[in-house]
């Protein structure tokens, strides 16, 4: 350390490794919503946004509340959450398996990736009609519909994590003579886990967007019902209530996605 | 179990990788390759083991395995290739998992191979928590668990730092001491080869052809780090393979 001239200015090394790391900054996000909500509160209060614009806040809540105690809420809510719930889980483990088969099968990849590119962008909306001749204008149809579009984005997260599973890891199974069935049971299935499940999170939002559709086929009670209905009023309050439980339930999904990912995903690193 | 490789040859498309391999692998004995960097030692290893298919020539298995040998011929890799999802004790499970064995005997042999290289403390504990060498080891207890005719090892220690290389080695020299196995060790370290060989097979470049056998006679136990034979045999290894690596090394690759 004697070699050093101390003599001659010195200045502290500049620190320029931060950043670039995504950390938790957990009630960030409801402040943004806390902010939002009030200037439009402020602004439709005050008269700079027309109450033709936007409703007000406080109003909105005033029509949720009302919805709540006559109890209309549940009467929309349950067939709503039925229709996701079933339309959902057909989708979503019909594309998981057809995903699967994808990812493991050179034949059925060769055959159904172009088909699954092909049915993918069309507007599940526009074939409405052909729902109903073919599933008939009740529930089936709506389970339809939304089984119908998760079903493709499930599929295309699906063989694409498949696909990225680790190859020396299927080498060292078969390295060990495991049984076919064991290495998609206990290798393929598990490493693809995470695209599988991140697909989900995908495929449950635009769930969650056809329920609206599914309900436009005559539909007495159900949040998209209930939001089309406000909508041919122009009745602003009811159609932002509407929005809004479509909203609170994309964010509830997706905690409990999240959720279902800390607890399968604790090994990833 | 002795292994025999005659006239093996391969191809990746139009590249010839490997030719003309003649081979004999004797039981109880550690046969190190060595070779330059893309002369197809570990495409030789991958042939022995048949996760790949020669393009000529044919690898014999003479004799029978022992009775209890779960999967003879069983690789260590080097990238561990270990389940991240699964535990210690679970990664060793998966092996004998296909097997039916009763489960009070799966429990006996997780529980021997895991005391064998160690381990026994950390039975619980998943990839993400240990080293390098910690996670090696429990890839040497996975083959270990299936009891295996010959071991084909896929530069095990290469991706370790070399105070983890010395340790593993010393484990494996005591491992092979008190059980001696048969095993095929690829590798691109010298130290490596003069330390667990007791024959030494040099590859040329590519396409990878026996260029010599050397036969290291001092047993496995006595090899000490710096003994002046071992580095006579490491040196007269570097001269036959300078020149190869140093061709090699400016050879475009046509991947």
């Amino acid at each position: 350390m004697s070699e050093i001239d101390t003599t001659s200015a010195s200045k502290t090394v500049e620190f320029r490794g931060g950043g670039f790391a995504p950390q938790s900054r957990k009630w960030v996000g409801v402040a943004v919503f806390i902010v939002l909500i009030g200037f439009v509160e402020l602004g439709t209060r005050v008269g700079f946004i027309t109450n033709l614009t936007l409703p007000i806040p406080s109003d909105v809540f005033a029509t949720f509340v009302d919805l709540w105690q006559s109890g209309l809420l549940w009467k929309h809510l349950v067939p709503s959450i039925m229709r996701l719930i079933v339309g959902a889980t057909i989708g979503v483990s019909l594309g998981i398996g057809v995903g699967i088969l994808i990812g493991l099968f050179s034949l059925i990849r060769a055959g159904l990736i172009p088909l699954v590119a092909a049915i993918f962008p069309i507007p599940k909306i526009a074939l409405l009609p052909l729902f109903v001749i073919w599933f008939g204008i009740d529930e089936t149809s709506k389970y339809a519909l939304i089984a119908f579009g998760t079903f493709t984005p499930t599929v295309v997260a699906t063989y694409g994590a498949v696909d990225n599973v680790d190859r020396s890891l299927i080498r060292m199974g078969q390295s060990f003579s495991l049984s076919w069935l064991s290495i998609v049971r206990k290798i393929v299935l598990p490493g693809a886990m995470p695209g599988i499940l991140s697909g989900l999170r995908i495929s449950l939002a635009i769930a969650i967007i056809l329920l609206v559709a599914a309900e436009m086929l005559g539909a007495e009670y159900g949040i998209g019902a209930y939001i089309l209905e406000a909508g041919s009023l122009y009745d602003l309050e009811r159609l932002f209530v509407g929005v809004a439980i479509l909203s609170i339930l994309g964010v509830l999904v997706s905690l409990v996605i999240g959720m279902i990912e800390k607890q399968l995903l604790s090994w990833r690193v | 179990m002795d292994l025999r490789l005659e006239s093996v040859g391969h191809h990746y498309g139009d590249m010839e990788v490997l030719s003309d391999i003649n081979l004999d692998i004797p039981t109880g004995k550690i046969v190190c390759i060595v070779g330059p960097s893309g002369c197809g030692k570990s495409t030789l290893l991958r042939l022995v083991g048949g996760l790949e298919l020669p393009t000529t020539g044919r690898i014999l298995q003479i004799g029978t395995p022992p009775a209890d040998s779960i999967n003879p011929l069983t690789y260590v890799f080097q990238d561990f290739a270990l389940l991240p999802w699964r535990s210690a004790e679970g990664n060793i499970s998966l092996v004998l998992e296909d097997h039916k064995l009763p489960s009070s005997r799966v429990t006996e042999i997780i529980a021997d191979v895991l005391a064998r290289t160690k381990l026994t403390e950390f039975a619980k504990a998943y990839p993400k928590q240990l080293s390098g060498g910690m996670k090696q080891r429990v890839a040497i207890a996975r083959a270990l668990a299936v009891n295996p005719a010959i071991l084909l090892m896929d530069e095990p220690l290469s991706a370790l730092d070399s105070q983890t290389r010395e340790l593993l080695m010393d484990d494996l020299v005591s491992l092979w001491t008190r059980e001696p196995f048969t095993s095929v060790y690829v590798t691109h370290n010298l130290n490596e080869a003069v330390r667990l060989g007791h024959s030494i097979v040099v590859l040329s470049r590519r396409p990878g052809r026996i260029r010599e056998i050397v036969d290291v006679a001092i047993p496995l136990g006595d090899r000490e780090l710096g003994d002046p034979e071992l580095e006579r045999q490491q040196k007269h290894l570097w001269n036959l393979m300078r020149d190869e690596a140093l061709a090699a090394d400016k050879e475009l690759l046509h991947v």
